[in-house]
């Protein structure tokens, strides 16, 4: 599929629509992965989809309906079925319009290379891992996949926007026989892969975390690695960064707006058009995205808007519209926090006794306006004595508020490191934090 | 459909693939959600497609396409080929598929109502009456009440001869509601959370919930929530309701059996496991009170099917026998390990992913206890019921959960409710304190629809069968 082939598509829904307004969204996508395990090619699979999402409005009632059978009858009926469903539905009174707005056209966030990443081209990749990791005796395991995908969103009010976009990520864990560590390389360009000097520091950090001790819970000082970042601020993200969220009482910002809840050494925002970062310039409504900041120095700002929280609150979109339906509201898909000006380096020389976090493991909250989660660390957790890295320790479980850690910050690195998250990405630094709760540790 | 299941296992044949299937699944969703008085969510959602995986030279390769057609399924063949001719030069042992019979069979779920035939206004109107009922006190915040039915078509053959069709049926629904007051959150949810209960049965699913006629309890044990005392710090004994244990068997017990996590397939992703091949047969999971069995068939369960993605036909099997590990969830490629056939474990998430050993129905089998009796047998201790959160490191080893709420148990007797309980443990040791498990007039098998695993990420619907059950010493109230 291609733009002009997206022409005909929205040209069809529209000219078959009845409702007051209709709105349609098409993707396009060749995906394709390498997954590895004990230094060898076990899954390896290649993925052609596309699909249509319908959304109808009459009425002020709302519904919708979504086919990845791309033939006109099957769009047709799919139209059809969204005005069914929209004649079921009760009047939704916040419901004020879907948004007009300017056409954006985007092929800025793909890359040919990528998108053109051959099965051959993904094995070699593999295969030279395995060359570096058998020098040491070590086990790779991971994936490498490439994606390519069109996207499209129109409605009856005549906004339209398309993108192109490809990603390209590696994630590496090598193993050894009682250790192991994690990279992950993440970007639109697989060409900005520095595969030797990525494992090289993966392999060096596997053998420096052998034979791990075992260290008592506690309280300590801790470094955590931009992996454990971005999964502390994704959890900020979908469960209070969002209009819908603050609207129903569920999001840590309620009655904390302006107010500093954090280190005033700690800022992050939204921003899908940083060179830096992976993301469509608009959402699922065709609306362009605007950076949206979250914490200022440390201060409570703002939140992200999709159409409906926005004209139910007199506000703009700042395009942060999932796909419909979506009974979880606007949600940031790429977070960036801000650069500071130190280096792991010097976080491990001025720390006496703490503890180093590559990344966490299976993490949940407990409370979500208190922001306590739970999870493991994984992957190379290290004991750092007098300003040293003394030894791999045995991984351990920590039960934390996320902004009571943010509050304690110390120092963020100046090198920040692009993080796949569960959807979407984070720009995200090193930090060092005092205090981090350890509440049990791993027998094994 | 026989034409691109033809064609693709003819193109494999032809380019030299040693084993071939192919699997044409088209999957319809029907989704309703009602959240404080408004009808969030109403779809409709169509996904339909092939998969074809082949065995070249001992490598797989897996290759998908939404286009139906006989031209597609060779073009997609043929990059299934290639996939699997790349991954040759990237090989350390060669895939050997253990024996599996050629099937020709069909499957239907049994359903006294199919879910699609129930008019939409009927579920709109008890989703809203539930709705209603729930939003009767202004501390709630948010009230959801949801359903979903799933009617899943698969068609599979093989190279070795089997053609098998299946029509898999789900229906799933629930409600939950939660009450904010300075600061404080508390959520309550029926049957159970994470969108409540979810079967491989028709619309009767859904009646039998009785969603209405639990509405009020919610609302009123969701406020009650917010006054309650927090759960304290200590060591003590705790008795799990079954639909927290549900998920205490799937994160302890479930995903650790798992063979290809235990061959390491999974160590980047979901992880791994603290079982090893040199285990079965001499490890102590648990207590002797601890049986453990995989069962696809138990009628009306959500893992329950009559074939997996290998075409093995659904089965029963015992993983862990008067608290003895016994076995493990396999595949034909990995069962061979263990030096016997595949028990039928491998399903994929659609047409468009290569299937993966999954958890099917994993259940604690019942044992001899009455839940009152249960409670009067414990002195000191807290009764905890459904899932909050869950947390488990990647060899399933050191676990914690937090419940929505609990009770405390004085003298045999439930006392005064608890808010913000949670419970943490290692996993043989926490079995191996199970001293008691409620009978089969307690035991249900609850629906898990939401279990991911894999690259590309693959949520499988499972299931576990548990009923209350009594853990002695266990740390809870972690982190205060």
């Amino acid at each position: 599929m291609n733009s002009s082939t997206m022409d005909k598509y929205f040209d069809l829904v529209m000219k078959t629509a009845a409702a007051d307004q209709t709105e349609i969204v098409i993707y396009t996508e060749s995906s394709a992965l390498t997954r590895f395990s004990n230094s060898a090619i076990h899954q390896n699979m290649a993925e052609n989809n596309s699909a249509i999402s319908i959304k109808s409005i009459s009425n002020g009632k709302i519904g919708t309906a979504f086919t990845n059978k791309t033939d006109d009858r099957s769009i047709i009926d799919t139209v059809k079925a969204a005005e069914k469903n929209a004649s079921l539905s009760p009047k939704d009174d916040d419901f004020k319009t879907l948004p007009t707005g300017k056409a954006v056209i985007s092929t800025n966030g793909y890359i040919d290379d990528t998108a053109k990443a051959s099965p051959g081209f993904r094995a070699d990749v593999v295969a030279d891992i395995i060359k570096l990791t058998d020098k040491h005796d070590l086990m790779a395991a991971g994936s490498f996949s490439t994606t390519a995908g069109l996207i499209g969103v129109a409605n009856s009010l005549g906004a339209k926007s398309i993108g192109k976009i490809t990603e390209a990520n590696l994630n590496l864990v090598i193993i050894g026989a009682d250790s192991s560590s994690y990279a992950e390389f993440y970007d639109k360009d697989v060409n900005n892969l520095r595969l030797e000097s990525m494992v090289n520091k993966a392999i060096e950090k596997t053998l420096l975390s052998a034979g791990p001790k075992k260290v008592e819970p506690g309280k300590y000082d801790v470094i955590l690695e931009p992996a454990a970042v971005a999964d502390m601020l994704g959890f900020l993200a979908y469960s209070g960064l969002g209009a819908q969220a603050v609207r129903e009482h569920r999001s840590f910002m309620n009655n904390n707006f302006g107010r500093r809840l954090i280190s005033p050494l700690v800022s992050f925002w939204d921003d899908a058009n940083d060179p830096e970062t992976i993301g469509l310039p608009f959402d699922f409504e065709a609306v362009p995205k605007q950076k949206v900041i979250f914490f200022d120095k440390g201060i409570a700002k703002n939140v992200v808007y999709d159409s409906y929280t926005a004209n139910r609150e007199g506000k703009t979109s700042t395009g942060h519209a999932l796909p419909a339906p979506n009974t979880f509201g606007p949600v940031p898909l790429n977070m960036i926090m801000k650069a500071g000006n130190s280096s792991i380096e010097e976080m491990v020389d001025s720390t006496q006794k703490g503890i180093l976090v590559t990344r966490f493991h299976y993490t949940n909250f407990e409370d979500p306006l208190k922001t306590i989660f739970t999870g493991m660390t994984r992957d190379g957790t290290f004991l750092i004595e007098n300003g040293k890295i003394v030894s791999g320790i045995k991984n351990l479980r920590f039960t934390q508020s996320i902004l009571a850690a943010l509050d304690k910050v110390e120092m963020i690195t100046k090198d920040r490191h692009l993080v796949k998250a569960f959807i979407g990405s984070c720009l995200a630094p090193a930090v060092k934090i005092s205090d981090f709760n350890f509440t049990g540790v791993s027998e094994l | 459909m026989k034409v691109i299941l033809n064609e693709a296992l003819n193109q494999a044949s032809i380019q030299g693939a040693a084993y071939a299937d192919v699997r044409i699944v088209e999957t319809l969703l029907q989704s309703l959600s009602v959240k404080n008085g408004k009808l969030e969510e109403i779809s409709y959602n169509l996904s339909s497609g092939f998969g074809v995986r082949v065995l070249y030279n001992g490598s797989w390769g897996f290759a998908a396409s939404n286009i139906l057609s006989k031209d597609e399924a060779a073009a997609i063949t043929h990059l299934a080929m290639d996939i699997a001719k790349a991954g040759n030069s990237v090989q350390k042992q060669k895939v050997d598929l253990t024996k599996a019979e050629a099937v020709i069979g069909h499957y239907k779920t049994p359903v006294k109502i199919d879910p699609f035939s129930v008019p939409l206004e009927k579920k709109i109107d008890l989703l809203l009456q539930t709705d209603k009922i729930l939003r009767q006190d202004k501390r709630i915040a948010v009230a959801d009440s949801g359903m979903f039915f799933i009617r899943k078509k698969i068609y599979f053959a093989s190279s070795e001869g089997s053609f098998i069709e299946q029509e898999i049926i789900e229906s799933g629904g629930g409600i939950s509601a939660i009450a904010i007051k300075d600061g404080e959150i508390e959520r309550r949810s029926y049957p159970n959370s994470m969108g409540g209960q979810a079967q491989t049965r028709g619309y009767e699913a859904i009646d039998d919930m009785r969603l209405a006629e639990n509405s009020e309890r919610v609302r009123d044990e969701a406020i009650a929530l917010l006054q309650a005392e927090t759960c304290p710090s200590k060591i003590t004994d705790i008795i799990l309701d079954s639909s927290q244990l549900a998920l205490q068997v799937h994160e302890s017990i479930g995903h650790p059996c798992e063979l290809d996590r235990i061959l390491g397939d999974e160590a980047s992703f979901a992880g791994t496991s603290f079982l090893s091949l040199d285990k079965v047969g001499s490890f102590k999971y648990g207590s002797p009170l601890v049986n453990v069995t995989a069962d696809a068939t138990i009628p009306g369960a959500l893992g329950t099917f009559g074939y997996d993605d290998e075409g093995v036909p659904a089965q029963k099997t015992y993983l862990i026998k008067d608290g003895v590990l016994t076995g493990f969830l396999t595949s034909r490629e990995s069962a061979g390990q263990l030096g016997q056939t595949s028990n039928g474990t491998m399903r994929a998430d659609g047409w468009n992913r290569s299937p993966l050993i999954r958890m099917t129905n994993i259940n604690l089998l019942p044992g001899d206890w009455n839940f009152e009796d249960l409670i009067a047998d414990t002195d000191d201790g807290i009764y905890l019921e459904t899932n909050k959160s869950w947390s488990i490191d990647d060899k399933r080893i050191n676990f914690q959960f937090a419940t929505e709420i609990a009770w405390e148990i004085k003298n045999g007797k439930l006392g005064k409710m608890l808010r913000r309980p949670n419970y943490t443990g290692i996993t043989p040791e926490f079995w191996s304190s199970c001293d008691a498990i409620c009978n089969d007039k307690y035991w249900t098998v609850w629906g898990t629809p939401n279990c991911g695993k894999g690259e590309p990420m693959q949520v499988a619907h499972v299931a576990h069968g548990t009923s209350p059950s009594r853990f002695r010493n266990v740390q809870v109230g972690v982190g205060r």
